[in-house]
């Protein structure tokens, strides 16, 4: 039968400049100019970042927790293309591109969050690579991540363009490149657990387990669910299109089951290792860690009846509950839950939240104009109704 | 306290005339006597008076086992000079060293001083008393040191040591001690009043004797008896080079560049730090600054001190009695890292309400919107197309 | 969709077997310390306060004064730092009268790197910017190949390397045990001059034999502590008397053992010296990146996987067009 949900992409038009792209560009504009300020006078001239906590929000937001909300490409490529539910494709293409922006800006955040940025190269390089470093395989695998995602995503920029040979060519080998976009990350987002796995017991043991890379795979699926979900409701709303219903409805009940899962293996992981006890103590640690807790057990309660599970509404606050839960999770298990040791203070700077600000609007940015401008989102609305009228 | 206020003009020129000194030399004399013995303001005053109309008092001053290297260093001082003194300040009735005449004439000198003045003569002990076979190592006059002590405090009104041999034995009580010296103190079986030092500063002595002058008895003594104005603190606590012990910079060798520069002499074995004495802040000799051992560049060797001087090696490290480190060192756990600014904090708060805002607005009007499974009405319009 | 099935199948069967396989790859071991490592033995007890090594190693390691007063006069760190290699921290408690005693008391300890056996640093970092010398078991630090990510200072479970937070060229800065300083036969500025022998240099196990012999001297017995390096034996002793040491040689075991060994009569928790498992924590992580990710057999078997997978959808969506274009 008909469906507008099978219509091919095409670019979405309208205009480029409106307050919103403003704003964003503006905003994206003072993170820049703060980041000029910091490759000129050292790190310290604009974070609050210090030796008893060296990884701020640049590294947890920008990158671990950024990287994190870029899943849904991970998971759409997933669904689609290795569990065969072709349904979900027309939400692959936006999906991946929100990941590409979301990935290729985490990929920035850690070059201005690095020191000693000119030496970066040497990950790479055979003679220094560090192979039991997890943080080698982090940077590697993203790496190869953001090269594999301009790839998958190359489809939209040479339907643009008419380079139908290409495409062709390209389509050949798609296959192999899908497959890496689903090992590498399941390979970084756990690795982004287990770089926590040194800090011994400078991890508070609400959150250090050697299970780290489970669950940060685990949330770094149920985020790219989210993800789906949220971009998907506000995309409907901003571009006022319409709204995948009960493609997210099948979605979200895959989503619950997997956080049901999820659950199970963070409780049993805290009382096989005699941890519980810490979610009584008086202390901030047990108090992070229960709203850390509500956030991921509301979405199961929200979700829990199907006619829910069709509620634009309860769809949006579950994926919005899930997506604060695992941003939760990566701040408490790198910040809240650091115990760096007794004296030490942070909370980052006005100029360091602007930059993360100003990244994130970048990459609202970058989504709204390239929706616009390459074929992405699934033909609109008005033009399938044309035609189906015919 | 003499009640004759000083500014009796009759006064002032007897005492000029009678110490040969201005009355500018002579009050700058009290004045510096009133600040080395840290008496308050309007002190000078009373030992100006006091030594102005006091009669002087009789000094008998005995001599034992030592060098007289006590004697000589008040030979040394300047204000007053010995001569004013024992001249004009007190009479000194019996001193050996001093003395031209010699013999049985100066004992019996001493025996008619001391039953002239009984009970009212100041007498000074310098060396140390042997004790051992009862005390043979050292006779005068045919007495032993012992028998001499004994008699010559039994009348006295007032009894100082002067010197470390006399106030703990020093020198001559060395360990393996062959002679069992110890000090007047310990033959007296009282603890007596003692200016220790090898040679002690003069003006310590001096100022002792003045205190007894001017108020009648002696100043303010530790549990050593040691006069708390001068033995009260350690000399790392006044001493000149502390700054360079609390910067971490020493002189590791005698020559070396940091000793050159005037570093601090702990590594050489300087004992400061356990050492009680006022040297660093008076000094030696009136010839300018670092004229005392450790300005000149030599480790203190802890002069004053019964166990430390003449016991330890003089390069022997020092035992720090400083009892507590000074305040500016850094603290197992010190204050570090920024927390949240106002600005910061209010831009979080933002952040977190525009977002959690934002949301609750968007579900809200998500809700309101159209099924789309029925495929046929347009979605409401929105009012916001941010994302 | 029976294919799909299939696949899942297969899938599950390799991971599966993978997953077997990799729970029965070895833990790995806590690295051993070099037969002739060289370390500090630090002892507290001996330890006056004096700051004659953090002004030497200052010097040595040509770092500028680092001030926390506001009358800047001479160098006063808090901690180490960007600034500073080496550091004396005092502990107080009530009144602070008595040298090295937990109550009413005061001692010192020396915060600087540890140079320990298994270091998580050098495990932590991702381009080896951090080494551990084979011979000496040194510690150190190469700043030409760092990049700065500061994973090290993170890792570290002492909390001992440093950043340069207020440079736009930083560097990670720790002690190096002055290793540049060995080629003009030279050792530890703070051995060398540590006025007590408090600080005191040489083979690690002979060092720790020394600990061994302070430890079991009684409270209170005069005893001749050696000064400087304590094979080279380049300065006299001293005489002093022994401590209510106790009898934890702090660094004997910690982490799988430290170069820096510490002796103090205070608790080491009191100062500043934190309790530690005897596996290192570098051990664990590095087990469990090679039980995961050894040799790339379970990535690549996985890719195989998912590969097969991708094609065989990829067929059947191509299949699919087809029809529908033909519609």
């Amino acid at each position: 039968m008909s469906n507008t949900y099978h219509a091919a992409p095409a670019p979405l038009g309208g205009p480029l400049v409106t307050p919103t792209t403003i704003i964003l560009a503006a905003l994206a504009g003072i993170a820049f100019v703060i980041l000029g300020v910091r490759f000129l006078f050292g790190l310290g001239s604009v974070t609050n970042i210090n030796d008893g906590y060296p990884w701020g929000v640049w590294v947890v937001y920008d990158v671990v927790i950024g990287s994190a909300f870029a899943c849904g490409g991970y998971v759409m490529a997933l669904l689609v293309y290795i569990f065969n539910k072709g349904e979900y494709h027309p939400m692959v293409r936006p999906a991946l591109l929100a990941s590409l922006f979301g990935y290729t800006l985490a990929g920035a955040g850690v070059v201005f969050d690095l020191g000693r940025y000119w030496n970066m190269w040497h990950i790479f390089w055979p003679g220094y690579a560090q192979v039991n470093s997890v943080m080698f395989e982090v940077a590697v695998c993203i790496t190869c991540y953001i090269v594999v995602m301009w790839i998958e995503f190359s489809p939209a920029f040479l339907e643009k363009f008419g380079l139908k040979d290409a495409k062709r060519k390209l389509s050949k080998v798609l296959f192999f490149i899908i497959a890496l976009g689903v090992l590498l990350p399941s390979m970084h987002q756990s690795s982004l657990g287990s770089l926590l796995v040194v800090f011994g017991y400078q991890i508070h043991p609400l959150w250090q387990t050697i299970l780290l890379p489970l669950l940060y795979l685990m949330t770094a699926v149920l985020i790219g669910f989210a993800i789906v979900i949220f971009e998907a409701c506000l995309s409907s709303s901003g571009f006022k299109r319409p709204l995948e219903l009960h493609l997210l409805g099948k979605l979200s009940k895959l989503m619950i089951w997997v956080l049901a899962a999820y659950l199970v293996v963070r409780l049993a992981d805290l009382a096989v290792r005699g941890a519980l006890g810490s979610m009584f103590e008086a202390s901030i640690e047990a108090v992070m860690f229960w709203i850390e807790m509500a956030l991921f057990i509301a979405p199961l309660v929200i979700l829990a009846q199907p006619t829910a599970r069709r509620n634009p509404s309860k769809l949006f606050i579950a994926a919005f509950c899930l997506m604060l839960a695992g941003f939760i999770l990566r701040i408490n298990s790198f910040l809240v839950g650091y115990e760096t040791g007794p004296g030490w203070h942070y909370f980052p700077s006005v100029p360091e939240i602007m930059v993360s600000i100003g990244m994130i609007a970048l990459e609202i940015l970058g989504y709204i104009v390239l929706v616009r401008y390459l074929p992405i989102l699934p033909g609109n609305f008005n033009q399938s109704a044309v035609a189906a009228q015919k | 306290m003499d009640e004759n206020s000083f500014g009796n003009e009759v006064d002032i020129l007897a005492l000029e005339n009678r110490l040969g000194i201005s009355r500018r030399s002579f009050m700058q004399m009290c004045v510096a006597m009133a600040a080395t013995m840290g008496l308050p303001k309007g002190a000078e005053a009373a030992i100006a008076s006091a030594v102005a109309t006091k009669k002087r008092p009789s000094v008998i001053w005995l001599h034992f086992q030592e060098c007289t290297g006590c004697t000589e260093s008040l030979l040394r001082a300047e204000h007053p000079t010995l001569e004013k003194l024992i001249l004009d300040i007190i009479s000194l009735d019996y001193h050996e060293t001093l003395f031209a005449a010699a013999g049985h004439q100066v004992e019996a000198a001493r025996k008619s001083a001391m039953k002239a003045n009984k009970g009212k003569y100041l007498l000074v002990v310098e060396g140390a008393i042997p004790t051992k076979n009862n005390g043979i190592y050292c006779k005068i006059g045919g007495q032993t040191a012992i028998e001499l002590l004994k008699e010559c405090a039994a009348d006295a009104g007032a009894i100082v040591a002067i010197g470390s041999c006399s106030s703990w034995g020093g020198m001559p009580s060395t360990p393996p001690n062959p002679t069992g010296s110890v000090s007047a103190g310990e033959v007296l079986g009282k603890v007596i009043p003692n200016i220790p030092g090898c040679p002690p500063n003069p003006y310590n002595f001096l100022s002792t004797v003045v205190h007894f002058l001017t108020f009648g008895k002696l100043p303010d003594v530790d549990e050593f008896g040691r006069p708390k104005f001068a033995y009260s603190r350690l000399i790392h606590e006044n001493c000149e080079r502390r700054a360079h012990f609390d910067a971490g910079r020493f002189a590791l060798e005698f020559g070396d560049d940091g000793h050159r520069k005037g570093y601090c002499l702990y590594k050489l074995g300087c004992k400061g730090p356990e050492t009680y004495a006022n040297c660093p802040a008076i000094l030696f000799g009136d010839v300018g600054n670092a004229s005392w051992p450790v300005g000149t560049g030599h480790p203190c060797i802890g002069c004053t001190e019964k166990g430390v001087a003449f016991t330890k090696p003089i390069h022997e490290l020092a035992v720090l009695k400083t009892v507590r480190p000074p305040v500016g060192f850094p603290n197992i756990i010190e204050d570090q890292g920024k927390g949240a600014s106002l600005g910061a904090a209010a831009l979080t708060a933002a952040i977190a309400g525009a977002a959690v805002g934002a949301g609750a607005m968007l579900a809200k009007n998500l809700g309101k919107g159209v099924k789309i499974d029925d495929g046929e009405s347009a979605p409401k319009k929105e009012e916001r197309t941010e994302s | 969709m029976s294919i799909n099935r299939r696949d899942f199948l297969k899938g599950a069967l390799v991971g599966g077997t993978l997953l077997a396989s990799g729970g029965t790859v070895e833990a790995r071991p806590n690295k051993p310390m070099p037969e002739e490592a060289l370390g500090l033995l630090y002892d507290s007890t001996l330890c006056i306060g004096c700051k004659a090594c953090v002004s030497a190693c200052k010097e040595v390691n040509d770092m500028p004064p680092e001030y926390s007063t506001e009358e800047q006069l001479w160098d006063t760190p808090l901690d180490i730092s960007g600034k500073t290699l080496n550091v004396i921290k005092v502990y107080t408690e009530g009144t602070s009268e008595t040298k090295d005693s937990e109550k009413d008391g005061f001692a010192f300890m020396k915060v600087s790197c540890l140079h320990c056996a298994d270091p998580s640093c050098v495990s932590a970092c991702p381009v080896s910017a951090m080494t551990k010398d084979p011979i000496t078991g040194i510690v150190g630090y190469e700043k030409d190949i760092c990049i700065g990510c500061r994973y090290c200072v993170a890792a570290c479970p002492f909390g001992v390397p440093r950043f340069q937070y207020d440079k736009p060229l930083p560097q990670i800065s720790k002690c190096q045990l002055c290793r540049h300083r060995m080629s003009e036969g030279k050792y530890a500025a703070c051995a060398q001059v540590c006025p007590t022998g408090a600080t005191l240099y040489g083979k690690v196990k002979d060092l720790h034999a020394e600990a061994k012999r302070r430890s079991a001297l009684k409270p209170g017995e005069p005893a001749v502590f050696p000064r400087g390096n304590i094979n080279t034996h380049d300065q006299s002793p001293h005489t002093a008397r022994a401590a209510k040491y106790l009898p934890q040689i702090y660094g004997e075991k910690e982490v799988g053992g430290t170069q820096m060994l510490k002796l103090a009569a205070v608790p080491f928790e009191k100062l500043g010296m934190p309790k530690l498992p005897e596996r290192s924590f570098a051990s664990t992580s590095e087990t469990l990146q090679h039980t995961l990710y050894g040799g790339l057999i379970a990535p690549l078997a996985f890719l195989g996987v998912l590969g097969l997978a991708a094609k065989r959808n990829m067929k059947d969506e191509e299949n699919e067009a087809g029809h529908d274009k033909s519609e």
